[in-house]
């Protein structure tokens, strides 16, 4: 008789910040069409380990299922994704799932990625507005080629893949991270939002700040929206290098 | 009021964003709650784009077009003064989403695009790329972070709301919420709260939305005296892609550009598609419908589909599915038309549509009705007068609802594009309009006990107890699963009233075993299974609105259709044409019944049903809906 098809997952868990991690693993009968969250998704349900030993379920974080919203990233088979979008048919079994090691465990595959909000908040990444109330005109226009450049920026989700790639981002590090500059990039290229690209460059110009990339170029190859972040990388290097100038000459 | 007043909103979408920019803006503190990083709201998941006239096409499109198809998209059961409103304003929310950066589509010219979406003649709709929702809400979080920056926004991220905190009086004075780290309820004091909790189609089990669009928030502010209304109109996407975790949508577009739907004819059929000659297949759409054939409207298309495969027993493998197939155009036309919409299906099912059909059924994806809000109408202009602390306000003093969770604009079936643009719209409303309230409230309010807050806290903790020494054996994911199926099942595209009944019988035994749960995760400690447990209970308490609203609304509107209750209109037969006026009679007759408000109060005997008259001081129906 033919073996039966089975998923078969080797989840590294860890019950919070300060536990102890340890692997378990878990069998379940395969059926097309799932991917990892459909899958953790039956394991919570049904938390039976490999050993038929109920255990508490697995704890991980998803909303969209669609890879819009950047909540369910982990390393899966040794690469930091989406786990919405890892498709059982595609993964070599067993399937090792892991969470990112570069932000604070929550549990098991759950982590806290509000550095990366940080981020946000000390690059300023916004447009700087007078306020939310209708001045009766739109922004200046902005040529459809520009726009398209912005629109590959404008998709990250937040979801941490580049900077778990990033051998210069962890935990001691205060690299800033790929993710924070490529916003960086893209808020500096809109004709209102570069007003305040003077205190954009300066938020990464010093300590944890552009030099410490250190182009290993990992961030790209990971990104789940093939976003170009050394593209951006490049430009904000040439941005700072002026701004450098301009605060040195020009006070 | 405190000394420094405060305002609380629940939920950071679209709605919620808009709200706290709207109030930090006017110098009033303001605290976000929400599930999960307000940037992983559900909003993202929006694709096709928002509607606005701006007439970039040389059209003539006008804002009165946008109200008439709003109203009409609605079958006229929404209240129309703040229709006019968010019609009137909707340029203004483009211009401002264009300031805050927002990367719109542009023509060659360098201005906004705009396209044309289902049931507009018109041009309307801007979008940036496919992904105008999460467009949008970035842009809204960049704004809010930037007031975050400056002290005036405080965001509790990974709080799940438990309740609202009211006074002896019956007013909203703070919430309780539960840290999901430690699994701490505290409560908050505030002067206003806002709920902008979003949809909750995941009472029908997996649909098109997002893991937290549970409605357990609605349905915790309604068990605790707010009124909520229309529950029974759900709108329904014809072309979802069922999986195991959720449906995702395949666009509209798909059968514009030629797709097809089909079944096997013979029942059962396990062959693979491309195996089964053409005359073996079951071009329904195509031959019920030979004007349209496969572009019929989503509503119409939906229910066919149904009849396929639940009457005629002809779904692909006896499953809840059928064929959408585009493998007859060449690969380069689709390629050139579909391209993105193709990729998301290669990425989810991992198959290519342009070699196998894609399948396809029917989803949840979106609730007209929701929690009923107020409005103050200025008698003036027939519209909304902009700033009264009525409007958004719900039947509770003090708390507001805005965004998808709220019931107003959209009746009884919402137009495509104007989600995106009601979130928004009724965020910036309900903003200063609890803004306006706490303005109002001077110094006369007395302070609110600290025992109140601690009371109600107790509650919520001791809900927790239960839940967690609980020793029952249901497992409270299975019975998630188990109200999915039961809701799809008897409350879906189309519904009988015995159908329905067996659906509130069937509701009324899941109240019962949510009560005897056992938890598989005992720990103090980020618990998503405590969490879950409590919004399950919730979830069936709302699932119990919608079948119980739909059960007494015995004709067919919007998305609400009893086939029993069906007033067909007479083929060929125009004004004038005798049979034509006897079905508008009719017609006239089902509206002076019918053209009501759904409103349901919770009572500890089940939801009580009420009836209250429609705003149709804009536009009245005078002619039925006739799309030919």
């Amino acid at each position: 008789m033919a073996e039966k098809k089975v998923i078969h997952f080797k989840i590294k868990r860890q019950n919070g910040p300060t536990g102890a991690p340890y692997w378990e693993e878990f069998k379940m009968d395969y059926a097309p069409n799932h991917n990892v969250v459909s899958a953790l998704m039956y394991l919570r349900e049904h938390p039976v380990n490999v050993d038929g030993k109920k255990i508490e379920p697995v704890v991980w974080d998803s909303n969209c299922m669609e890879e819009v919203c950047g909540a369910c990233s982990m390393i899966i088979n040794d690469v930091p994704r989406q786990a919405c979008a890892a498709l059982i048919d595609d993964l070599e079994q067993p399937i090792v799932l892991e969470p990112l090691t570069k932000f604070p465990l929550i549990r098991d595959l759950m982590v806290d990625r509000q550095k990366m909000f940080d981020a946000l908040l000390k690059i300023k990444a916004w447009v700087p507005m007078d306020g939310s109330w209708d001045i009766h005109r739109h922004a200046p226009l902005i040529a459809a080629g520009e726009q398209s450049v912005r629109y590959l920026f404008s998709r990250c989700m937040t979801c941490g893949c580049c900077m778990e790639a990033c051998p210069q981002f962890h935990q001691d590090s205060a690299f800033i991270g790929p993710a924070p500059l490529g916003q960086v990039k893209m808020h500096n290229s809109h004709p209102t939002g570069k007003y305040a690209n003077e205190d954009r460059l300066h938020a990464i110009m010093g300590d944890g700040g552009l030099t410490d990339c250190g182009n290993a170029q990992n961030c790209v190859k990971v990104c789940p929206k093939d976003i170009p972040l050394t593209d951006a990388i490049a430009q904000l290097g040439r941005q700072t290098t002026m701004q450098w100038l301009r605060d040195m000459f020009v006070k | 009021m405190a000394a420094k007043p405060k305002i609380i909103v629940v939920g950071g979408g679209l709605g919620g964003l808009w709200a706290a920019m709207r109030i930090a803006e006017k110098g009033i503190p303001v605290d976000i709650f929400s599930l999960f990083p307000v940037k992983r709201s559900h909003s993202c998941c929006a694709q096709g784009g928002i509607n606005a006239v701006l007439d970039v096409k040389g059209e003539n499109d006008s804002i009165w077009q946008h109200i008439v198809d709003t109203i009409k998209g609605g079958d006229y059961l929404s209240d129309q003064p703040p229709i006019r409103n968010l019609c009137e304003e909707a340029p203004a929310v483009i211009r401002t989403f264009d300031r805050m950066g927002v990367t719109f589509s542009r023509t060659p010219e360098g201005i906004m695009d705009q396209r044309l979406f289902g049931g507009v003649k018109n041009r309307r709709t801007a979008f940036a790329g496919g992904t105008t929702g999460q467009q949008l809400l970035y842009a809204a979080d960049e704004q809010v972070r930037a007031h975050e920056a400056a002290g005036k926004v405080t965001k509790h991220e990974n709080w799940d709301f438990l309740s609202l905190v009211l006074d002896d009086q019956g007013v909203c004075r703070g919430i309780t919420a539960m840290d999901m780290g430690n699994m701490q309820i505290h409560a908050f004091r505030a002067d206003a709260v806002i709920v902008a909790t979003g949809g909750l189609a995941l009472i029908y089990g997996r649909s098109t939305m997002s893991s937290n669009s549970t409605g357990a928030p609605a349905a915790r502010v309604y068990q605790q005296g707010a009124k909520f209304a229309n529950a029974e109109f759900i709108q329904f996407h014809p072309t979802g892609m069922p999986g195991h975790d959720k449906n995702r949508l395949m666009s509209e577009a798909c059968r514009g550009e030629g797709g097809r739907i089909w079944v096997p004819k013979k029942a059962g059929d396990v062959r693979d598609p491309l195996d089964i000659p053409e005359e073996e297949r079951f071009y329904f759409l195509e031959e019920w419908y030979p004007a349209y054939g496969n572009t019929v409207p989503r509503d119409v298309a939906s229910r066919a589909i149904c009849r396929a495969v639940r009457h005629m027993g002809l779904g692909i493998g006896g499953k809840d599915l059928v064929y959408l197939d585009l493998t007859h155009q060449p690969r380069e036309f689709l390629e050139t038309r579909l391209g993105g919409i193709l990729e998301m299906y290669r990425t989810f099912f991992g198959e290519d549509p342009c070699e196998t059909p894609m399948k396809i059924f029917p989803s949840t994806h979106y609730s007209m009705g929701g929690i009923w809000v107020d409005f103050e109408k200025d008698e003036q202009t027939g519209g909304m007068a902009r700033v009264s602390p009525k409007n958004h306000a719900t039947s509770i003093p003090g708390l507001y609802a805005c965004g998808e969770c709220d019931f107003a604009y959209h009746g009884a079936n919402r137009l495509g594009a104007n989600s995106l643009l009601s979130a928004s719209f009724s965020g910036m409303v309900a903003g200063d309009a609890a803004v306006a309230r706490v303005k109002g409230m001077g110094k006369s309010g007395k302070e609110l006990p600290e025992s109140t807050l601690e009371n109600e806290r107790k509650r919520q903790e001791d809900g927790n107890k239960s839940i967690m020494s609980s020793d029952g054996r249901e497992n409270p994911f299975a019975l998630h699963r188990e109200l999915g199926d039961l809701m799809r099942e008897h409350v879906f595209v189309e519904r009988d009233n015995a159908g329905i009944d067996k659906a509130l019988n069937g509701i009324g035994e899941l109240k019962q075993r949510a009560r005897k749960v056992s938890l598989d995760d005992r720990a103090s400690w980020a618990n998503q299974s405590l969490s879950w447990a409590r919004q399950v209970q919730d979830m069936i308490m709302l699932a119990e609105v919608i079948a119980k609203s739909a059960r007494m609304r015995d004709e067919c509107r919007g998305s609400h259709y009893k086939a029993e209750f069906e007033l067909k209109l007479p083929e060929g037969k125009f004004e004038g044409d005798p049979e034509y006026d006897e079905y508008k009679a009719k017609w006239k007759a089902n509206n002076e019944k019918w053209l009501k408000h759904t409103i349901v109060t919770h009572t500890d005997d089940g939801p009580r049903i009420e009836y209250k008259p429609v705003d149709i001081s804009v536009l009245p129906p005078e002619k039925p809906r006739d799309y030919r």
